[in-house]
């Protein structure tokens, strides 16, 4: 139980990069690896396995590959672990699970399973109900769970010096550059029908993204309020400050279906969806 | 007990580049990388194509003009930013006379829905590795603000995972398992 503090994202915010670059690079055809500029750093990776999923991070800049920058890595994972421990559906003696057994109450566990009970709550109002964490009868916060862990574990490594992070729980990620003259970081964006390729690129400097889709899972989203899966979409991609929000964005998004699109670029959001056929169609930009 | 207060003080900064739209103009891509760079506004879903029409946008970064004109590398020089250069454009294709040699090639600037767009390629041994698009959509004073545009879907076949040139990879959740054998998992341990 590290080092949470209530909520707010503890990041002091860069001053405002007045035009932040759009930090295109044109490559030379014959250099073998070179990805980014000369000027680019080398990024180093690190990748574990926590809640039942694949965490990697990529850190460039001048923490990446020192002792700080694996012992940030290491509150992060702690921080993941921790939240495993309390929130886990499939963790009996996990608070989620006691709490659904109605063996405690909520003011028993840690005061972030209140926390985040109230955003399961706000995210079903917010969608309309395409978001609910009490699906037939039982409490899985898992998927509101995912993103705000995520938002939270980041933080030691955003805390980090002049470094470029990018942090990613099982393809949904928050991103951060710190030097303007850094290019972006490029997010893949999975063909749901081909895992091997990509469908899009997407560059990120300073936000969240997060994908939903059936392509891993099978049909494991449905929508709560008439137990459909949805047909359309392949999967849908949305980009937005918060990873919390754009997680809950991307499950509704695709629950929403084919109205996924419109809905998602009313609420503000930014992204692509593949839809089933393989096209790829842009939103909100 | 409320809080989760959620200040999102970020700056959101995105660039989408989108590939793989399996269309006709897949074709002419390829064909593009034979002869001439120009291949900008070929997008399939961009029916206004003015190819050469000179871009709107007011900035004059020089930096990502000379990138083009001669088929070297040169990073676009993050300037100032907001917007790309509008000398780029017309610098564009002057070195693609050769049956594709290698290098990067700009095309002239195009309309598109989205605003004015052109598209760099590079050449490998006769093959396109890489698409980018110095020039983006710039009319959106909101979007200027935010950083964020919208591009035209960008078609190239022969852009697989590893010549995407990407840093991560986000797809539908990746359970422990599905990892083993994902994009992300050969990332993480080619450790570029």
């Amino acid at each position: 139980m590290s080092s949470w503090g209530p909520t707010a994202p503890a990041q002091p915010q860069q001053p405002q990069q007045p035009q932040q670059p759009p930090a295109f690079q044109v490559q030379q055809a014959q250099q073998p690896a070179p990805q980014h500029a000369p000027a680019t750093p080398p990024t180093w990776r690190a990748a574990e396995q926590v809640m039942g999923m694949p965490i990697s991070l990529a850190l460039r800049g001048r923490e990446a590959g020192t002792h700080a920058g694996q012992q940030a890595w290491h509150e992060a994972l702690a921080e993941l672990r921790w939240v495993d421990q309390v929130f886990s559906t499939w963790k009996p003696e996990s608070w989620i699970s006691r709490l659904d057994r109605r063996e405690v109450r909520v003011e028993d566990c840690p005061p972030e399973v209140a926390d985040v009970l109230e955003l399961g709550e706000r995210a079903r109002v917010s969608t309309e109900g395409r978001f609910n964490i009490h699906l037939g009868g039982r409490l899985d916060p898992s998927g509101v769970v995912k993103g705000w862990a995520v938002e939270r574990a980041v933080r030691p490594l955003l805390a980090l010096e002049d470094t470029d992070v990018c942090l990613s729980a099982g393809g949904d990620m928050v991103c951060r550059v710190r030097d303007p003259h850094r290019p972006g970081w490029r997010v893949g964006i999975e063909d749901p029908a081909d895992p091997t390729r990509v469908k899009a690129v997407i560059t990120l400097r300073d936000g969240a993204l997060a994908t939903s889709g059936l392509s891993r899972r099978g049909a494991h989203l449905v929508d709560p309020r008439t137990g459909l899966v949805p047909g359309s979409l392949g999967s849908v991609t949305v980009i937005a400050e918060s990873l919390t929000w754009a997680d809950i964005d991307a499950t509704a998004g695709f629950v929403a279906d084919a109205q996924a699109p419109t809905w998602l670029a009313q609420r503000a959001r930014k992204g692509i969806v593949v839809w089933r056929d393989g096209t790829v169609e842009p939103y909100g930009l | 007990m409320r809080r989760i207060v959620l200040t999102f003080l970020s700056t959101l900064t995105v660039v989408v580049l989108l590939f793989g739209y399996h269309t006709s103009t897949a074709g002419s891509l390829t064909a593009t990388s034979g002869d001439s760079a120009v291949i900008s506004g070929s997008d399939s879903s961009s029916d206004d194509q003015a190819s050469g029409a000179p871009p709107s946008s007011d900035s004059s970064s020089d930096s990502s003009s000379d990138s083009s004109s001669d088929g070297s590398s040169a990073s676009a020089e993050p300037s100032d930013g907001s917007s790309s250069s509008s000398d780029s454009g017309s610098s564009s294709g002057s070195s693609s006379g050769s049956s594709a040699a290698d290098g990067t090639y700009t095309g002239t600037a195009a309309s598109t829905e989205w605003g004015d767009v052109q598209v760099a390629i590079t050449v490998s041994d006769g093959q396109i590795t890489d698409v980018e698009v110095p020039v983006y959509p710039t009319e959106n004073p909101k979007d200027q603000q935010i950083n964020a545009y919208a591009l035209p879907i960008l078609i190239d076949e022969t852009i697989d995972a590893q010549s995407a040139d990407i840093d991560m990879v986000s797809g539908a959740t990746v359970t422990s398992n599905g990892y083993l054998t994902s994009l992300q998992s050969a990332l993480d341990q080619a450790g570029l």
